[in-house]
């Protein structure tokens, strides 16, 4: 569905050139969710872009929707946009116009006749649960509905990939969630693609198939989700994974035991998959003679399954303890010794 | 009761020098919303960074407003009597008045225009462009409207700049009440008529600024 082959993009700015992406390679497949993750400055507001022709390429070739968006110009580069839709970090909505006018605004651009676009208009309110604010105000919504807004909007003319620039990023966590939630109804109802690109790892685990790490206007990183959440690579990519499984509260907490209990050894337990739903814990004690005392627990669901961390306390006998590291060896559990107490 | 306090005041006399001012104002106002909004548009568009970003015609387009913009109106009414002359004939009467009044109102308001335009979210313009729209749709459907309130209230200030201007127009023979207060009231020595077209000026003025700010306030909802 979309290919990005050898993108380089750089801008001319008074400090001299920048090269805001490196050399990408990129490929997304029809109907998935692909994160794009990355810090300010990263490059993938520029990426995003790249997509929907906002932004050309100083070298390479974008193709999305069998449009090469790098190359297309005038009118069949907006008629190609029409089908790859995109929603804003800061919504973006006309203010001048009603719920109702935004929406009919792209079916405007469209040339659909009023009636059609009336109906249309109906069904895409029901859509995204907004029935009844068709004649309010943008000013008269809340973030997660002006959001909703812009779906409907970005939905109107039936495009088949959905671009999401932040497009949580302003909003509160419990609206974040019901606004993801929505994006993968829409996913699977519609067969949508959906790109997106976030600096909240949250948003990845909970609606991507697939992620990319960018750091510095390369991906450094790239694979299904569960598997870069279970062994990342790249230095900014556990960082990004410890955005989830290790808090403030958490190294705080593991800080305190350390003090507390020299005795013994702190191992942070990794499970991936269906690893989550065995009883290894119970195991360990009855097996290995060993006492074992939970610090903090999490578990995640991802797109792909479930990922869970536990960071235990184990204390025993240095060769029980040595037994009890691999037992969880041979139940594949991954295993972190987070600090020898001696 | 009036007669007492303004003995010298040729009612009907007065009453055609309102209707000047206001067909001068009216007229120069309603040209210089359309010339100002389309230089204002211009100025904006070819600006950097925008759709059809060019140094040349944004420095050109600029530079003419920033001249007319700078010379005093007075100035500009005299500089422009043989364009007036070659255009309607006479230098006499509100007809004549209007070139000078429009040439000096509308990069003014243009500039008005340009600072509105600026105004809008970028975002919006870039959500119009992801949706396929062509700078035509842009300029009628997002730039217009997202400024309507500021391009009026901005309207409303360069209205009641004409109503100053139409009476410096008349001192050049316009007619229009500040003609009249001029001719009638300061050459004549006559108090109560300078007074009296003092009063109905600020009563065009005042009328002006409740219908620019009520329609600011209908069409804001932001």
């Amino acid at each position: 569905m979309i290919q990005l082959q050898n993108i380089t993009k750089k801008y001319k700015t008074s400090n001299g050139e920048l090269t805001a992406v490196k050399d990408v390679n990129l490929s997304i497949d029809k109907g998935e969710i692909y994160g794009i993750i990355g810090y300010s400055g990263a490059g993938k507001s520029t990426m995003i872009r790249l997509l929907n022709g906002l932004e050309k390429p100083t070298s390479g070739t974008v193709t999305v929707n069998n449009q090469e968006f790098s190359s297309i110009k005038g009118q069949k580069l907006r008629d190609a946009r029409q089908k790859v839709s995109m929603i804003f970090q800061h919504f973006n909505l006309l203010w001048s116009r009603t719920v109702a006018e935004n929406i009919a605004f792209p079916l405007e651009i469209a040339g659909v006749p009023k009636a059609k676009r009336e109906a249309r208009v109906k069904e895409l309110i029901t859509l995204v649960g907004l029935d009844g604010r068709a004649k309010a105000y943008p000013s008269q919504l809340s973030g997660g509905q002006k959001q909703r807004v812009g779906i409907a909007r970005a939905l109107a003319n039936n495009p088949e990939v959905l671009l999401c620039d932040e497009a949580t990023s302003a909003l509160d966590p419990e609206t974040t969630d019901a606004i993801l939630d929505l994006l993968v109804d829409i996913n699977e109802r519609l067969g949508l693609t959906i790109v997106l690109i976030t600096h909240e790892m949250h948003v990845i685990r909970k609606i991507c198939h697939r992620v990319a790490v960018m750091e510095a206007g390369e991906i450094v990183e790239r694979g299904e989700v569960l598997q870069v959440f279970q062994a990342p690579q790249a230095d900014i990519t556990k960082k990004f994974v410890s955005q989830i499984t290790d808090t403030k509260e958490t190294q705080e907490t593991v800080a305190q035991i350390k003090a507390n209990y020299p005795n013994g050894q702190l191992v942070k337990l990794i499970f991936v998959g269906e690893k989550t739903e065995q009883p290894v814990i119970s195991h360990l004690v009855k097996q290995c003679d060993v006492e074992v005392s939970i610090v903090h627990g999490n578990i995640s669901q991802t797109k792909n399954g479930a990922y869970g961390t536990l960071i235990v306390q184990i204390e025993g006998t240095e060769s029980n303890v040595a037994a009890a590291l691999s037992y969880l060896h041979t139940v594949e559990v991954q295993t972190e010794v987070i600090a020898n107490a001696n | 009761m009036l007669t007492n306090f303004f003995p010298n005041v040729d009612w009907e006399k007065m009453w055609e020098a309102t209707y000047e001012t206001l067909y001068m104002t009216t007229i120069s106002t309603v040209i210089t919303f359309i010339l100002g909004l389309v230089i204002g548009i211009l100025l904006f568009l070819s600006s950097p960074n925008q759709l059809w970003a060019n140094k040349l015609v944004n420095f050109l387009t600029g530079s003419i407003v920033n001249i007319f913009r700078s010379i005093p109106f007075i100035v500009l009414i005299i500089l422009l009597i043989p364009f007036t002359k070659f255009l309607l004939g006479t230098i006499r009467g509100a007809d004549a008045a209007l070139p000078a009044l429009i040439i000096g109102a509308a990069p003014f308001y243009a500039r008005m225009v340009l600072i509105s335009l600026r105004e809008i979210d970028k975002g919006v313009i870039e959500a119009a462009r992801s949706m396929g729209a062509k700078t035509s749709t842009i300029i009628w459907k997002v730039l217009i409207p997202e400024s309507f309130p500021a391009l009026i209230s901005g309207l409303t200030v360069t209205a009641v700049a004409l109503v100053g201007y139409t009476a410096m127009a008349g001192i050049i023979g316009a007619g229009g009440l500040g003609n009249l207060a001029f001719l009638d009231g300061f050459q004549r020595n006559r108090q109560d008529v300078t007074l009296m077209a003092t009063i109905l000026i600020l009563i065009v003025v005042f009328i002006i600024q409740w219908i620019g700010d009520l329609i600011t306030a209908k069409t804001d909802k932001r």
